[in-house]
This record gives C-alpha cells, sequence and structure tokens, in this order.
C-alpha cells in the first residue's frame, strides 16, 4: 500500500500522473508535461512537494558534537538557523544518505531521502543512544519554491525568510501558519524550502499556487533540474559503495576531522585521489544515455558506468553524470557510451551544466 | 474520452497500423502511448530496406524519463521512414495518429489479424 503525502488530493485536483517513488504515491509531472514544467521552473517559479522525504530533530547540547562524529563535515561550528549539506558515511567508507543539517533552537533538524528514512533513523537512534535524544517529525510536510521568482513570491509571504542567503533557515510564520523556511534546495535555482505541519500543507501549498509566476512541478523535472544542477540522487551517485571522495563531496568536508565512519578509507582517497570519480557527461548525439550505460574509450576498454542520465531541456541535449576511472576523467576527452550496442561520443565536462543562481 | 480512430488496427505494445496501397502498412504510436511516455525527444528508426519479421524491434521512443522498444505488426520491408521526427519527435506528442514513424512492405497481411480494432484497444486502455 503507497502512503500519500498531505498534498495528494491536491495533486490529483491539478491533474497530476501519480506513480510510485520511494513507497509513496507522488506526482511525476502535472499533464503539460516534464519539459514544460522544467523550463518554467528556470524561468520562473515552481513549486514541489517533497513531504515523501524524512525530518528529524536532534535534541540535546551535544547534539552538534555527536552528529560531528557520523559526518565528514563541520556540525559544531554550525550558526543558529545555518543549513550543512553532508553525508552520513558507513564504516567501509560508503555513503548511507546525502542529508541536510540544519542548526535550530532545539538541536539539529535533519531532511533525509524517502527511501533511506528507515535505515537513516535507526543508524542515527542506534548511534546517538544514551547521548541525545531522536525525534522523528512525521507530522511535518516539505514544499519548495524554486526559481528566479521565487525570492519575489517569498517576500509576499515573509520578509524574514525573503532576506535569508543560501543555505540560511528562520522559524516564522506565513499567515499565521508556523513554518521553518531554509533558501535552499535542489534544482540549482535560488529558492526555498519550507517544513510545515501536515495540516497546514495544503492551505499554504494554495497561497503559492495562486502567484502567477508559480506552478506545479513533478518529480520527473525535479530529477532533470536536478542533474542538470549537477546534484547527486541517492541510488545513482550515491550508494554504500561510493565515498563521499568518488562522488565530488570533498568540499563538504572538515578540515583536520578525523573521527566518523569510514575515516581511514575516506582520508586515503583524499590524499592519494580515488581510483574512480564522479564526472559530467555531454552526449555529442540526440541519443539520450541512460543509466547503466557503460562508458567504454576509442579501444572499447570499459571505464565506467552512466548514473544518471537523461535529456536537458535548458540544453535541448542528452546530459549524464557517470562513474569513471580517474584517469580518463578529465576536462574535455572524448569517450563513448554504450547504447543497444552502439558508441555514442560523449565528452568529458565540468558540472554543473548549468550554472548555479543561489543567493550567497 | 478521445475516440480511437476506427480505421486502424492496434498491438497490444500500443502501436498503431494502418494498411495503404500495396500491401504497404503504416505503423505509429497510439496516444495512450505518447501519454504515458510523456515528452518525446528522440526516435530511433529503423533502416531504409531493412527486412524485419512480425513482431520483431525495430524502432525506439524515447522521452525525458525513459526508453520504450516499438514492434513491427508485420513481416516485410521498411520501404519508408518519416525522418521528420528525427528533428520534432514531439510530432508524436501533438499528433500521434499523423505522425508516422514507419512504413512496411509486407507479402503477408496475415499478422494484422492478431492486431485489435479500435474497440477491443478501447477496452485494454481502459483497464
Amino acid at each position: 500500500m503507497l502512503k500519500q503525502t498531505p498534498l495528494c488530493d491536491l495533486h490529483l485536483k491539478l491533474g497530476a500522473k501519480m506513480v510510485p517513488f520511494a513507497g509513496y504515491q507522488m506526482p511525476v509531472h502535472y499533464g503539460q508535461g516534464i519539459i514544460h514544467e522544467h523550463l518554467h521552473c528556470r524561468s520562473h517559479a515552481g513549486f514541489f512537494d517533497i513531504s515523501h522525504m524524512g525530518q528529524c530533530l536532534i535534541l540535546g547540547d551535544n547534539a552538534a558534537s555527536e552528529l560531528e562524529q557520523l559526518t565528514p563535515s563541520d556540525i559544531t561550528g554550525l550558526n543558529m538557523g545555518a543549513q550543512k549539506y553532508t553525508v552520513l558515511t558507513n564504516n567501509e567508507g560508503g555513503i548511507i544518505d546525502d542529508i541536510i543539517i540544519t542548526r535550530v533552537e532545539a538541536g539539529l533538524m535533519i531532511i533525509v531521502n524517502a527511501a533511506c528514512k528507515d535505515k537513516d533513523f535507526s543508524w542515527l537512534k542506534n548511534r546517538l543512544f544514551g547521548r541525545c535524544t531522536f525525534k522523528d517529525l512525521p507530522d511535518q510536510a516539505l514544499l519548495a519554491l524554486q526559481g528566479p521568482a521565487a525570492a519575489s513570491v517569498m517576500a509576499k509571504f515573509s520578509k524574514e525568510a525573503a532576506g535569508l542567503l543560501f543555505m540560511q533557515s528562520c522559524a516564522t510564520t506565513i499567515n499565521g501558519l508556523a513554518c521553518s523556511i531554509s533558501r535552499s534546495g535542489y534544482t540549482g535555482e535560488d529558492g526555498f524550502e519550507i517544513s510545515v505541519a501536515n495540516q497546514d500543507a495544503e492551505q499554504l501549498a494554495g497561497w503559492l499556487l495562486a502567484e502567477e509566476d508559480v506552478e506545479a512541478v513533478g518529480l520527473g523535472a525535479r530529477d532533470t533540474l536536478r542533474l542538470e544542477a549537477g546534484l547527486c540522487l541517492y541510488g545513482h551517485e550515491l550508494n554504500e559503495a561510493i565515498t563521499p571522495v568518488e562522488a565530488g563531496l570533498q568540499w563538504l568536508f572538515k578540515k583536520g576531522h578525523k573521527h566518523f565512519p569510514g575515516a581511514d578509507k575516506i582520508l586515503q582517497q583524499l590524499q592519494h585521489g580515488p581510483e574512480k570519480i564522479r564526472t559530467g557527461l555531454l552526449v555529442e548525439s540526440k541519443i539520450p544515455v541512460r543509466e547503466g550505460s557503460v562508458v567504454v574509450n576509442n579501444d572499447d576498454q570499459a571505464l565506467g558506468i552512466v548514473t544518471s542520465g537523461s535529456f536537458s531541456p535548458s540544453l535541448g541535449k542528452p546530459v549524464a553524470m557517470a562513474l569513471l576511472e580517474r584517469n580518463a576523467a578529465s576536462l574535455g576527452n572524448t569517450l563513448y557510451a554504450l547504447v543497444r550496442e552502439r558508441k555514442i561520443p560523449v565528452t568529458v565536462t565540468k558540472l554543473p551544466f548549468i550554472p548555479h543562481r543561489y543567493l550567497r | 474520452m478521445n475516440h480511437l480512430p476506427e480505421n486502424l488496427k492496434y498491438a497490444l505494445s500500443h502501436e498503431w497500423a494502418h494498411v495503404e496501397d500495396d500491401n504497404v502498412v503504416r505503423v505509429g504510436i497510439t496516444d495512450f502511448a505518447q501519454e504515458q511516455l510523456g515528452d518525446l525527444v528522440f526516435i530511433e528508426l529503423p533502416e531504409l530496406g531493412r527486412k524485419i519479421t512480425a513482431q520483431e524491434q525495430c524502432a525506439v521512443v524515447e522521452s525525458v524519463k525513459t526508453a520504450s522498444d516499438l514492434f513491427s505488426p508485420v513481416s516485410g520491408e521498411i520501404v519508408a521512414v518519416n525522418s521528420t521526427l528525427e528533428d520534432e519527435p514531439e510530432q508524436v506528442n501533438e499528433n500521434p495518429y499523423g505522425a508516422w514513424i514507419f512504413c512496411v512492405k509486407t507479402t503477408d497481411l496475415s499478422g494484422l489479424d492478431k492486431l485489435m480494432d479500435a474497440d477491443a484497444y478501447q477496452l485494454v486502455i481502459d483497464q
């Protein structure tokens, strides 16, 4: 039986095509199609229901120092309201999940991937048992407003939120509804993510969607938007066998931090370079290159595998990300992705494909 | 509900087929298929002159999210492909029964007997 978010009725009213995703019934698009929604988000603003994602609180004075032992990042240095994108690592250096940690009055708020919710929560509960209090937030919905018009729309509802910079958050109200709002997102655009009580979610969604610049965007365009922005998707670029160094996430490391699961392997890779590395691929053909496609060189030697691939609506051609042998991953290198036994030329390119437009 | 064209035959794999003069069968995908796939971004057409047997995979339609195989309803030879789809695959979204994909010249039209008429196909997609 698929779970529903508090906005399920609203999605159906908006004409969404619903699909199963991570155990939830979720909108893939709303009738005008993925490309339309994608381009609308890039040019105006998109509204997303991301309530399937997990939210929890870690309470206690020592929450930050304890959580820092579970990630390679600086958590103790987070100022009130500040956010950090990081990963939970396993003892082998692989990634349990990529998460966002926010310092709030009560401790730390964490947002995790829907498909990883159960394993993350039990990992956190076990590791923090007796040290901090873990509190699941199943009664909170999560909405996102993304795109160049997001800030002007938000300014009509919350001046405080509209004044935030990227990866800052505040606790505030919108027309009397209590919200936690952060300047963050998963599209590469400026925008906001709003945690609000389940019972208030539909009302807030209705207000945002009533704005002329705002259209609902489904999971289909959420995926193409994040791909263009070069952002990792758990289960694709990231998994329990891929380290954060291989995923190109060393920018989130705290310098000198050595006490987190898998640190030996991860720090060794950081020093000597990993054998494989996440890269962008521009596809020099109209043929989309998709996840699982093997990447080879001129001599048909396998060098890696495509982790995500799709048509880029902004560029009008296919793009992909791949995990490649490091010596093959030099920028500008021409390789081939195998599609239906054909060699499709691809060029190793830097990420993101579309520049980020975060307000820093 | 959109009415399915009565002059076409339909496959379970959501192709439509139209029998033309000289035992030529024109093939495309149904409105239901294009709606399920969503925005099409690439169509891999079969090679002209290729000999195919009925139910053989001979083209691929790719949407933003996924790639889907197309099968020929009859055995024969590919005698025409709609090359305008190479630059404008979205024609299939906009006009699925006009934007044909390929034509097969066959010596054996009996393969068409396995296809459905509009009423039978309607039952399939209503399920």
